[in-house]
């Protein structure tokens, strides 16, 4: 069993949890590509599904690909991984929402 | 009783610590990837709020080919597959599966880069250089940089492999491909990102 040989770190996965990844991945892939090529819904309405379809890649990605499972020995990766979401977060909403308000007030000011 | 349980603990932990090198480094380059996460996420929040300033310059929309991209996202995507591979390969100790697989990574990474400069140099030959407004600066500063990540893990990947021609798959050795194999699915990971909300957020 290759996956009780390591104490920690890092887990390896199996052929077929790698091919799950591929096909969910590209399957994602497809929808976003797929919308933005040949939909007829509103910009708003295909962003919305892009940033589901993104979040959900990067869940995929980190499972099966990066086999984040939750396993005792990953915990620390885990728990860095979910600060620097929050960071993350941070940083970027943070940024947008700021300049949004300030290009708001300057244009107020014409 | 419960004292018996602490003691268990901070063995348990003892042996942790001590036990593997190996996975101090892993976690070591966990940590350098999510610092690297939030390098991207600056350049991000950059490109979000300099989205629109195209001044009088060339806009995205009339550049952007969203097949084009397709094609370099499977790439990409195939690649962190083929890459998985070649780590399967390595835990069984299979030289001629591992390097198979990671010389089809080697070539899909290649390949990525070469379509990504070659737009760079279309976008360029339209007047959508990076100095020709706010928004291209932030999109090669964005684009390149993960570019330019994509290019140190083909680097990588040729100088790993002399390190296993000379030492085979020894405890080194398999450390280094199991930091490389992180990196290279962060690669994709943080592409996922950028084909969403550049290419395809511009695009609509």
């Amino acid at each position: 069993m290759p996956q009780q040989h390591g104490t920690g770190g890092e887990a390896h996965g199996s052929v077929k949890e790698y091919v799950t990844g591929l096909i969910f991945s590209i399957l994602l892939t497809l929808v976003s590509f797929g919308l933005v090529l040949y939909s007829e819904m509103s910009p708003a309405v295909i962003m919305t599904i892009i940033i589901i379809c993104a979040v959900a890649q990067l869940l995929v990605q980190g499972i099966f690909f990066l086999h984040m499972n939750g396993h005792s020995s990953q915990v620390w990766n885990v728990t860095s991984a979910i600060f620097i979401i929050f960071i993350i977060l941070f940083v970027v909403v943070g940024t947008i929402w700021i300049f949004e308000h300030l290009s708001h007030n300057m244009l107020m000011g014409h | 009783m419960s004292n018996d349980a602490a003691l268990n603990h901070e063995q348990r932990d003892d042996h942790r610590g001590h036990h593997d090198p190996a996975d101090t480094t892993l976690f070591g380059f966990w940590v350098y990837i999510m610092s690297d996460c939030l390098l991207f996420a600056t350049l991000f929040a950059n490109f979000a709020v300099l989205s629109n300033s195209y001044g009088s310059g060339v806009e995205a929309k009339e550049l952007f080919q969203v097949d084009f991209v397709f094609i370099e996202t499977l790439l990409l995507l195939v690649s962190s597959f083929t890459f998985g591979m070649a780590m399967l390969g390595a835990h069984r100790k299979d030289m001629a599966r591992m390097k198979k697989w990671l010389v089809i990574t080697f070539f899909l990474g290649a390949g990525f880069l070469s379509m990504e400069l070659y737009e760079f140099y279309h976008f360029a030959h339209e007047g959508a250089t990076p100095q020709a407004s706010a928004f291209w600066s932030a999109f090669y500063a964005l684009v390149a940089t993960h570019g330019l990540h994509v290019f140190v893990g083909l680097i990588w990947i040729i100088t790993l492999s002399f390190h296993f021609k000379r030492e085979g798959f020894s405890e080194k050795n398999m450390t280094r491909l199991a930091c490389l194999s992180l990196f290279w699915h962060f690669l994709d990971i943080v592409w996922v990102c950028v084909f969403s909300f550049v290419y395809l957020g511009k695009a609509l």
